[in-house]
């Protein structure tokens, strides 16, 4: 089982790195954005195989940690730093 | 064997990427995406710092370098772009390299790195560190998590002027008082909804790092961040503090950390002579009230910092 | 290796294959909106079959329990963060892919 969860991790952080293309290229703000995103779920993925192949529980916090902060950056992407002229805000 | 090949595989990639990540930040002249991929940076070195056995600063990492600093340079493009459009200009990261000759910064860099190769080689084989002493005297310590323990009671003294400096750099960036451009918007459903959910959970969150702290990965200033993220979420919403908050209780809070610490220093000077000496007896208590003080201080200090400009109290209306 | 180590195994290498298929939609999607479908597929399916894949092996139901609740606390993130970045994208008028 170690074998899988650390070749597991490297194929998670392999698509990581095939993500970074999408914020090289991503002709719009928000395509650079959730791309971070996703950065944000694979590394909650590899940090959760770690956890269990290290037999740490203490990274389960940092996964959980990870997962409730990568909300904020992307929510204050939406709502302070489109970078755009346009400045008008989401009206509901 | 082959769980060690893909361990170091593993951690040669992690490595590579970084690097990279830092050459593209730096290098790009779009600071938007500087910003994203400088994000990403700290999110993978989270991930070192995870395969450093560092949780600590592994949580420390997640919360201040990939989330709160990446909604701090949003705010912070957000506030340039205003000013600059004023003038008319777009915001463009200037590639440093151009302005000296190609040759000096390489020169200092080989310099660098070749001091730095020797320090690596001059290093005994085996590392002896302060490992034993820390367990040593852990029981005396009063918690039981050797990295609360340091910061906490053996270097205690580091961390009093940590906080000092959290304060310093507030009230610098309130000396400059750039108000935030534009009036938000009200937030739609989706917002309000995701922020009633989250705030609380990320408070809880905070107090149960607060509380792991003693014994497992934890402490304040993971919890006090992630108390600030709530806080940044909180504002990102529109919230702001009610007026008869914004004088002096803010400032009580603010300064609560510091003060509290610096009282339990110069108590502890007068009882045992020695500057943050702590009886074993009460060390202990010592530990959780600096804690508690410290997470509520950092976390309302990492969400002043967000919104950048000073309280408008009556005086200056 | 037992059951629970084959079952953990096939649902773990279903959730990689699940991440491997948001990252081609990340990569290979015509505009912001579909890629941000294909986001929410590994978000949702793709950490909760690792999750689960995870949960089986996990030493208690602590743990079991701290790993749904990241599962759940991501599905909330995730959901509501897309809904947002595609209708402020929207309203920015990023333009949407038409055959």
């Amino acid at each position: 089982m170690q074998t899988l969860y650390f070749a597991l991790a490297i194929f998670l952080l392999l698509n990581l790195v095939a993500g970074m293309w999408r914020v090289m290229r991503g002709p719009s703000a928000a395509d650079r954005m959730l791309a971070a995103q996703l950065f944000g779920t694979t590394a909650v993925a590899v940090l959760l195989l770690l956890a269990q192949a290290s037999a740490s529980a203490a990274l389960r916090d940092v996964a959980l940690v990870f997962a409730l902060l990568a909300a904020i950056t992307a929510v204050a992407f939406v709502r302070r730093a489109w970078p755009d002229e346009k400045v008008e805000d989401d009206a509901e | 064997m082959v769980t060690t090949l893909l361990q170091w595989t593993f951690d040669a990639l992690l490595g590579l990427v970084l690097l990279w990540l830092a050459w593209r930040s730096l290098a790009s002249t779009d600071l938007f995406k500087s910003i994203v991929l400088f994000i990403a940076f700290g999110l993978l070195m989270a991930l070192a710092w995870a395969r450093l056995d560092a949780p600590d600063i592994a949580i420390a990492e997640a919360a201040i370098g990939a989330g709160l600093t990446g909604a701090l340079l949003l705010g912070a493009l957000a506030r340039l772009r205003a000013v600059v459009n004023e003038e008319g200009v777009t915001p463009q990261q200037q590639p440093l390299l151009r302005r000296f000759p190609v040759w000096l910064p390489a020169i200092l860099l080989l310099w660098v790195a070749a001091g730095l190769a020797y320090v690596v080689a001059a290093l005994p084989p085996y590392a002896v560190g302060l490992s034993a002493q820390v367990a040593a005297n852990l029981d005396a310590s009063g918690v039981s998590n050797p990295v609360t323990a340091v910061l906490l009671n053996f270097r205690a003294y580091d961390t009093l002027l940590e906080m000092v400096v959290l304060l310093l750099a507030l009230l610098a960036v309130w000396s400059l008082d750039i108000p935030l451009a534009g009036v938000a918007a009200a937030p739609g459903l989706i917002l309000d909804t995701l922020s009633r959910q989250l705030v609380p959970i990320l408070i809880l969150v905070a107090a149960y790092l607060l509380w792991v702290g003693a014994h497992a990965p934890g402490g304040a200033f993971q919890a006090g961040s992630v108390l600030g993220a709530a806080g940044v979420l909180l504002l990102l919403t529109g919230w702001r503090l009610p007026p008869r908050l914004e004088g002096l209780p803010l400032r009580m809070i603010l300064v609560a950390g510091p003060g509290v610490f610096v009282a339990i220093a110069v108590l502890t000077t007068l009882t045992s002579g020695q500057l943050l000496q702590y009886p074993p007896v009460q060390a202990g208590l010592l530990i959780v009230i600096l804690e508690t003080v410290a997470t509520v201080s950092i976390g309302v200090t990492l969400a002043a910092l967000f919104f950048g400009s000073p309280p408008r109290g009556k005086q200056h209306q | 290796m037992t059951l629970s180590d084959y079952s953990a195994a096939v649902l773990l290498l279903a959730g990689a294959f699940f991440f491997l298929a948001g990252t081609l939609g990340l990569l290979r999607f015509p505009d912001v909106y579909t890629r941000l479908h294909a986001l929410t597929k590994a978000d949702n399916v793709g950490l909760g079959l690792i999750v689960l894949g995870l949960a089986v092996q996990a030493q208690s139901w602590a743990a079991a329990g701290k790993l749904v609740l990241i599962w759940l606390l991501v599905l909330l993130a995730g959901a509501s963060v897309s809904h947002l970045v595609a209708r402020a994208a929207l309203h920015r008028g990023v333009r949407w892919w038409r055959r």
